[in-house]
């Protein structure tokens, strides 16, 4: 990797999201400090004043490094994903929301009629002149305009090429640090990159395989919710337990967090290497070991998931096989 | 897919006369193919009128020697019926059969279309799924596993014990086993069989003896199947031993223990309620084995704990108040299930009054009073057991073409009822109507005993009963009871009294059908018939390898239909046994071990016990030995750490692709 003497560039952005990959970006401590000394970072919203133009000025292929977080929502979202895409060499899609469309990818249930409904009507919203926003407004110092909604939101990977996935919600930070290691040893030449398409920064199997919770032969007679059982069992696994777990289809690289705390695992890391989608997977997989003959038996053991589009597509609704283009299989 | 290299694909559409020809543009379709699929391999794609011909094949094999063709697509019928053929093909011209692959433009398009140009469209659709697919095979060997020659049978009845008896005689061994003390079945209630009237025990007990002694067949009545693993070649079996109390090594068959038994019990199986039996006993006389059971409802020493007459009079000691079941573990090649049908259930049908009113029959009992070692020694007689009835009414299709119950025919009603009018007047001399709705007589020399039984004065009423009651309406009515019918040749209600009526229910799956399917791997019909391979050219055989059925397990049928179904089915058997191996389909499911968490979400799943957790890597495995490809782990594997091959996600995911004609470079349809 050449880098003509000059420190190479990173940039880092946020599309539709919450803000919270940003905060562990920063929250690999001292690690930053490895950033700012062998990166020269030249856009960072979050972190440092900067303007699109500025980047627009940017010589193509001029950025090394792009972290990408957040899904393509609105037509800002989708020209700063094509600018960055233009000016930088390593695009990785950061994040759950760039990969797969992590919670805002659910508002892909709806149309965005429903959405600005919602948002803007609800019982929590006294609006009682129907005032909504709109895309463009004129004031005496001219036309004001506002990023226009698209009709779904899209991971990173509908939009734009991408070299490398680094899922996660945030993406831990352990992981952020070492992924920040490799890329210093590759701007070295001390290290290669991976092949691109390759999903960096995680395990290479399922939570499960991180979870210490004891196994055996899953049977289940009713889903419950983890707050209606008393007490859980501290060393079997969840499962087990009747309690919906993620964990069987997550990809691993989180340590299995939640778990070892007692709670689910609830698929941020998103579908493991085999999966093609996520949903379908879990939920054969759960009726898989449900444990009735009769279809009403059946059914009411599974009414036990109160949500089972939340459930299994919590992560990845926006980027799975049926509500999506098939990009986000195809190259993993 | 760029840096696989290129496959030379073949595509085949096959006319089937006019089949699929009639609907499809077969040319189009082919020519279509050439010019559209080209980018994907597609060297050559031919039509021809039936490529399941011998010329339709050696089309085939001629192109893939001569030019080279790596893989092949057949579009013709469904898989199920010509796959093979193209598979041995392709074998012939030194190719691996697995890279054939079928698209059925004829189940799946020319069949359920009418649209011609939306039909080929399709067929487009179709070929272009296959293509992308068979691009994705890979080569498959076959695996050849012995055969073990030992058959089970199940069910004792005429079905079973034909087929146990061609298998023995072949000189392979038999294990027959059969719920009730005796083998005989349904047939052994009888008195006479039509049309001939031959006398139902004569015909059947020589079959039953033979069966008993025959040096090739273990009989296990008292039994039941209670566990079935493995595959066509070595099934193992547990058969649930019921404790008979009686040692059948020192039992004589004498029938002192029965003489002597204080305790009688209304038979409710053999003699349809209307005879007793005692607490220890063989169901009728010419009963296979001879060994009395004891029933532990009702014997005296089960409920008081005294008595034990029986063990004080046995002269050779054979009672054992101690047995317990057995549970026996047996191997066998290949099962034959025949096990039989229940009667339909008269009191259903309320409005005919059985169970209500006394002098209404159910057929089954009507053929226990005909028999002459029936509870009446062949006397008909009503309910009182002395009154001969001076008119007699038979009501056929009771359940059967009835959508309050069953909708299908049950086959045997018509000529049942044909049968109790003729030992009704023969016996009675009595009035005797036959109620029907269509007079069902098929099949040889049914019709001519029709005819005989009009000519012989019984009276036909075209009509299905609405009701019979007691309820009368004038003096000519009074103790009688009364059939309400629709005569439909005659155009008019009409009321006619009797003394006794017959249903001739018909007949119903057995009960726990659906749950003995699901025992041995075989599906059920909706109504609860064991589904046969092919309803035309495969009766006999299952989905699943090396199980068969016969007799009226698969529907309903008559004696002569059971036994030939019986040696049917012990003709594929002995086929199965004489190749001495068996080669299975190479679709078997695999862990990749480095995606497995080894969540054990997969781990009781296998219906055929081939998976494996080993605790110690915290991995399943799955051994291709027993794994016979049914792909349920592969769909429950959450990690998709579970594939199967021939199934695996990137032949579905291309599969799909072609079907949506994703795959087409950009010149359109």
């Amino acid at each position: 990797m050449t880098v003509n003497g000059k420190k190479p560039k990173f940039a880092m952005y946020w599309a539709a999201s919450c803000g919270g990959c940003e905060i562990a970006v920063l929250n690999i401590h001292e690690k930053i400090l490895d950033v700012d000394a062998n990166f020269d970072v030249v856009f960072w919203p979050v972190a440092m004043d900067a303007k699109y133009k500025d980047v627009e000025a940017m010589e193509d292929g001029s950025i090394l490094l792009t972290l990408f977080n957040g899904g393509i929502r609105n037509d800002e979202n989708e020209h700063l994903a094509k600018l960055l895409r233009r000016k930088t060499k390593i695009l990785v899609a950061f994040g759950s929301c760039a990969c797969e469309g992590c919670i805002p990818g659910l508002a892909n249930l709806g149309n965005v009629g429903e959405i600005v409904h919602t948002a803007f009507n609800t019982i929590t919203t006294d609006n009682p002149h129907e005032i909504y926003p709109r895309i463009s407004f004129d004031v005496p110092e001219g036309e004001l305009h506002i990023p226009k909604l698209a009709p779904m939101l899209r991971p990173l990977d509908q939009v734009v090429d991408v070299d490398y996935y680094m899922p996660g919600c945030p993406p831990e930070s352990h992981q952020i640090a070492a992924v920040v290691d490799l890329v210093i040893k590759v701007v070295k030449g001390e290290a290669e990159l991976p092949p691109k398409g390759s999903v960096i920064g995680v395990g290479d199997s399922t939570v499960c395989d991180e979870c210490p919770r004891a196994r055996n032969v899953k049977t289940i007679k009713s889903f419950k919710r983890i707050q209606d059982i008393a007490p859980v069992d501290p060393d079997l696994c969840l499962l087990e337990q009747g309690i919906p777990c993620n964990g069987p289809a997550t990809r691993s690289g989180c340590n299995a967090r939640c778990p070892n705390v007692g709670a689910q695992c609830i698929g941020c890391y998103g579908p493991a290497e085999g999966v093609i989608d996520y949903g379908a997977r879990l939920i054969t997989a759960f009726a898989s070991v449900v444990d009735a003959k009769e279809p009403e038996e059946i059914e009411q053991i599974l009414d036990g998931i109160p949500d089972p589009t939340g459930q299994v597509y919590r992560f990845n609704l926006a980027g799975s096989l049926l509500k999506a283009n098939r990009e986000a299989w195809k190259v993993k | 897919m760029s840096e696989k290299k290129q496959e030379r694909v073949g595509v085949y559409v096959c006319h089937c006369g006019s089949n699929i020809a009639g609907v499809v543009d077969v040319f189009d379709v082919a020519s279509w193919a050439e010019e559209n699929l080209k980018h994907q391999g597609v060297v050559i794609a031919r039509e021809y009128k039936f490529m399941c011909s011998s010329l339709g094949q050696e089309l085939i094999e001629k192109d893939i020697k001569e030019l080279g063709l790596t893989r092949v697509v057949v579009a013709a019928c469904s898989p199920h019926l010509h796959e093979k053929t193209f598979r041995t093909a392709a074998k012939n011209a030194g190719l691996n059969p697995y890279l054939v692959e079928l698209a059925s433009i004829r189940e799946q398009v020319s069949w359920v279309h009418t649209d011609k140009a939306v039909a080929t469209k399709k067929s487009k659709a179709v070929v272009a799924g296959a293509v992308s697919r068979v691009i994705e095979n890979v080569p498959l060997e076959e695996l050849k596993v012995p055969i073990n020659p030992n058959t089970l049978v199940v069910g004792g009845g005429i079905a079973g014990i034909q087929a146990a008896l061609e298998i023995a005689n072949a000189g392979f061994h038999v294990y027959l086993v059969e719920r009730e003390p005796s083998i005989g079945g349904h047939m052994a209630q009888f008195d006479k069989t039509f049309p001939t009237l031959d006398c139902s025990a004569c015909i059947l007990t020589p079959r039953m003896v033979e069966a008993g002694t025959h040096p090739n067949i273990t009989l296990m009545t008292w039994s039941e199947v209670v566990n079935v693993s493995g595959y066509v070649g070595s099934f193992n079996v547990t058969v649930k031993k019921k404790a008979r109390f009686v040692n059948e090594e020192l039992c004589t068959g004498c029938g002192i223990c029965e003489e002597k038994c204080p305790k009688k019990v209304i038979d409710e199986v053999f003699e349809a309620g209307l005879g007793y039996r005692k607490a220890v006993y063989t169901p009728f006389a010419q009963a296979v084995p001879k060994y009395p059971v004891m029933d532990r409802e009702n014997c005296t020493y089960f409920i008081k704990g005294t008595c034990k007459a029986c063990e004080k009079f046995c002269p050779t000691g054979a009672i054992d108040f101690k047995q317990e079941d057995q549970l026996i573990n047996i191997e066998v090649g290949n099962i034959i299930l025949a096990t039989g049908y229940d009667l339909f259930d008269a009191r259903r049908v309320s409005n005919y009054g059985y169970g209500r009113l006394p002098n209404v029959f159910t057929s089954l009992e009507f053929e226990r009073l005909s028999n002459a070692a029936g509870p009446t020694n062949g006397n008909i007689v009503m309910r009182d057991g002395k009154t001969t009835p001076k008119s007699v009414g038979i009501i056929h299709c009771v359940g059967s073409r009835d959508k309050n119950f069953n909708n299908y025919c049950s086959v045997i009603c018509c000529m049942q009822g044909l049968k109790f009018a003729h030992l009704v007047h023969e016996r009675t001399g009595a009035t005797v109507y036959n109620f029907y709705i269509d007079m069902r007589t098929a099949y040889k020399a049914y019709d001519e005993f029709y005819q005989r039984v009009l000519e012989e004065g019984t009276l036909f009423v075209r009509g299905k009963v609405a009701e019979v009651t007691n309820a009368a309406r004038n003096e000519h009515e009074r103790g009688k009871l009364i059939i309400q019918v629709e005569d439909t040749l005659a155009g008019k209600q009409r009321r006619i009294p009797v003394d006794m009526v017959i249903l001739s229910s018909g007949l119903q799956p057995r009960a726990d059908s659906k749950e003995v399917g699901k025992l041995f791997g075989i599906s059920c019909s909706t109504d609860g018939w064991f589904t046969e391979k092919h309803p035309k050219l495969d009766p006999v055989a299952t989905m699943t390898e090396g199980i068969y059925i016969a007799g009226c397990s698969q529907g309903p049928k008559d004696i002569p239909s059971s036994v030939a179904q019986g040696a049917a089915a012990s003709a594929r058997v002995l086929d199965k046994i004489l190749q001495r191996e068996v080669a299975l389909e190479p679709i078997k499911a695999s862990v990749n071990q480095e995606m497995c968490s080894g969540c054990r979400i997969c781990n009781g799943l296998c219906p055929f016990n081939a998976i494996t957790f080993h605790e110690d890597l915290m991995v399943t495995e799955i051994n291709p030995a027993l794994c016979q490809g049914c792909g349920t782990c592969v769909a429950a594997c959450p990690a998709g750490a579970i594939s199967g091959t021939g199934f695996s996600d990137q032949q579905i995911m291309a599969q799909i692709d072609g079907l949506l004609l994703r795959n087409l470079e950009p010149v359109g349809v």
